[in-house]
């Protein structure tokens, strides 16, 4: 039966068949079927990556298989949750590896898109903590693979948007902790000379990114709060928090109740809520103990946030650029507060080194901003991208919904090997979405 | 520890029972045919909730082999939730002897064949409860679904029927009656939202009635007028509705 659905970021919507399974032999029937189709999570990814006339839902295959509390291996079924995992993992002391800023993804999603986190300058992406997985792949067989066994599958499910197979379990490596809280510390740049400053000058910290303003100019340009943390150790705890050091965070959750009119968002209401956020914090420095899930998952506590951006929906823009192109930051910062297209949240990373065949890390800036879907928008959005080309930067397949062919060619310089070893195992491209057809990466030629 | 015998566990329902009654700390024992595929939700029910799991090879078709599958289990489990059913294909069933013995078998005579066992043991311990997972459209026959619908007709009389026995024994016997739910079962069917149940709501309502040793359950309550209005219908009237 065919339902509407999108992912993220409302856009685009579509009419899809939505299979689902609850054990391996149910999705090898699937697989066996005549059908093509893209495996699909919690639909967390912000475009059109898990979008199909089919559909496989993973949702329902979502069990733990095993987890060690001593060494913290972890293994689970793809279709699994990070808030489900952590809520196991947390009381007994064992934290996730790399999370993104939501806890709503399934751990298959996590592969897929290759997930990174506040973390990424020091501890890498989601795959670099992959001990080994399991793929189904387009012929039925289901292949255990890892960085050394079949290290071509692995490399192209990493980041490879599902077009290599469906990731059927993953055994990952977790992190120890002490505590369920973080020890952190947010301080305040004026502008962007400044923040990039900060980072290289806490870049010792294990958690890092920035909240960056891109609609004031002039010398407050690039006005931001770094954000830097650590896990408390639990000496570090206030007393009131040492009873219950691991305890788990977050079940107190609001929902946005409906969608925002698209006009509520302007350069107006956007400047004032800048303002806001910029001015909540007095002090050039805070320092404080927070539980883990305000500093993880901000967003988590309004459940259907996306919601306030609209019936039309939005698009969430991330590109990484190298640490020499700076310029390149500013290029784009003035674009979007000439074009007044700026929104809420923009997040400023520093990337660590990172050279995967199609993760999108690597080295450098990555910028994330939120557009809503409005006419003239995506006529910027290719502005933009040349741009992010001309200072050999990138961008990231899990929230793109728009991007053209070439974009993705001349941003990942080993895309044909990438796509050589989709080819591989998924010859008739049985596994392919909205975004790979739209991305020429399941087209023979 | 207390324990809780899971019938057809390999079924939506059946897996959110099983979550529902480790989380309070019950043994679980998962039965269905081909039991070691439940292997990873035994091992993810040991992990989340400390409970011990047993998988055990069980097959509602296979009569025969019900009194030795119940007399290898050790202990006996304190509760016993029979969740297996098929709704199988009413048009198929019309005109494949097949389809419609396989209907009134699982749904009907499986059920009656390993609840007649569980229910001596139980009787005779003078302890237990049983709760068999019925049907709304056991409550009154309807063109779409009559062969599935008269099976679970049959299976709630049988419930209605052994409770009424076994309450001298200090023997629980719940109906439940679920209206629409969401799973495998219905996945290709057009639910109304506000009329559909997932399959969670029906674990924490079976779990909560059988703590309270409730009779017979609706899991939402409009569904009790629902089918009271439908019961209602004049039969000159209902014989010429499309339902």
């Amino acid at each position: 039966m065919k339902k509407k659905i999108a992912n993220w970021g409302n856009y685009p919507v579509m009419e899809s068949d939505e299979l689902s399974f609850r054990f391996k032999d149910q999705v090898k029937r699937i697989i066996g079927g005549k059908k093509n189709f893209i495996p699909r999570g919690n639909g967390r990814c912000y475009g059109d990556a898990s979008l199909a006339d089919t559909t496989i839902s993973t949702l329902k295959y979502n069990r733990i298989i095993e987890f060690n509390t001593e060494t913290g291996v972890f293994e689970c079924e793809s279709g699994l949750t990070l808030d489900k995992i952590l809520d196991v993992i947390v009381p007994k002391g064992w934290f996730l590896p790399v999370t993104p800023g939501t806890k709503f993804i399934t751990v298959g999603g996590a592969v897929g898109s290759d997930v990174h986190g506040k973390n990424h300058h020091s501890e890498g992406s989601f795959s670099n903590h992959i001990i080994e997985m399991k793929v189904l792949t387009a012929d039925g067989n289901e292949i255990t693979c890892s960085k050394t066994q079949n290290p071509d599958l692995f490399a192209a499910t990493c980041g490879g948007m599902g077009l290599t197979g469906l990731v059927t379990t993953v055994k990952f490596q977790l992190k120890k902790i002490e505590t369920s809280y973080i020890r952190q510390k947010q301080v305040k740049a004026k502008n962007l000379d400044e923040i990039l400053k900060l980072f290289s000058e806490y870049s010792h910290y294990t958690y890092s990114m920035a909240w960056i303003d891109c609609l004031t100019r002039g010398e407050n340009f690039g006005r931001s709060i770094l954000t830097v943390g650590e896990h408390a150790k639990l000496d570090e705890l206030p007393e009131k928090f040492k009873k219950n050091p691991l305890a788990v965070h977050g079940k107190k959750k609001i929902t946005f109740p409906f969608n925002l009119p698209s006009w509520v968002l302007n350069s107006f209401t956007v400047k004032a809520f800048n303002f806001l956020y910029y001015g909540k914090n007095f002090k050039k420095e805070i320092n404080n103990i927070v539980p883990y899930e305000p500093f993880f998952y901000p967003l988590d506590a309004i459940l259907h946030w996306n919601r306030g951006y609209g019936k039309k929906g939005f698009v969430q823009y991330q590109f990484v650029l190298p640490l020499t192109a700076k310029e390149g930051l500013v290029e784009i910062l003035n674009r979007i507060s000439e074009k007044k297209m700026g929104s809420f949240l923009v997040v400023l990373k520093v990337f660590g080194k990172q050279d995967d065949l199609i993760s999108f890390p690597s080295e450098g800036y990555t910028l994330a901003m939120d557009f809503p879907v409005r006419k003239g928008l995506f006529e910027f959005l290719d502005e933009l991208d040349q741009i992010v080309l001309k200072y050999n930067g990138r961008l990231y397949m899990s929230k793109d919904a728009r991007m053209k062919p070439e974009m993705l060619e001349k941003g990942y310089p080993r895309l044909e090997e990438f796509k050589a070893i989709v080819k591989k195992y998924n010859p008739d491209f049985k596994f392919r979405s909205v975004q790979s057809d739209r991305l020429a990466l399941t087209k023979n030629n | 520890m207390a324990s809780v015998l899971i019938l057809g566990a390999a079924s939506d329902m059946a897996i959110a029972l099983a979550d529902v009654y480790a989380a309070k700390g019950y043994d679980v024992m998962l039965a269905a045919r081909n039991c070691n595929r439940l292997s990873n939700l035994a091992s993810d029910l040991k992990i989340k909730y400390n409970v011990n799991t047993v998988l055990a090879e069980f097959d509602a078709l296979k009569f025969e082999s019900h009194k030795e599958f119940f007399e290898s289990l050790h202990p006996k489990p304190d509760i016993t939730i029979c969740v297996f059913g098929y709704l199988g294909d009413q048009e198929k069933g019309m005109e494949d002897w097949k389809e419609a013995e396989n209907i009134i078998h699982t749904n009907y005579t499986g059920a009656v064949s390993i609840l007649n066992i569980v229910a001596a043991h139980y009787a005779k311990e003078g302890k237990g409860s049983i709760a068999g997972i019925s049907s709304v459209a056991g409550e009154r026959g309807r063109q779409s679904n009559y062969l599935y619908g008269s099976a679970k007709a049959g299976f709630t009389a049988y419930l209605s029927g052994l409770r009424n026995r076994m309450t001298q024994h200090n023997v629980h016997v719940l109906t439940v009656l679920p209206g629409f739910v969401y799973t495998s079962m219905t996945e290709h069917l057009q639910l109304p939202p506000l009329l559909t149940a997932h399959p969670e709501d029906v674990a924490k309502s079976v779990y909560k009635a059988i703590a309270k040793r409730k009779n017979v359950i609706y899991v939402k309550w409009f569904w009790r007028w629902i089918m009271l209005i439908i019961k209602l219908i004049p039969e000159f009237v209902f014989k010429k509705m499309k339902l």
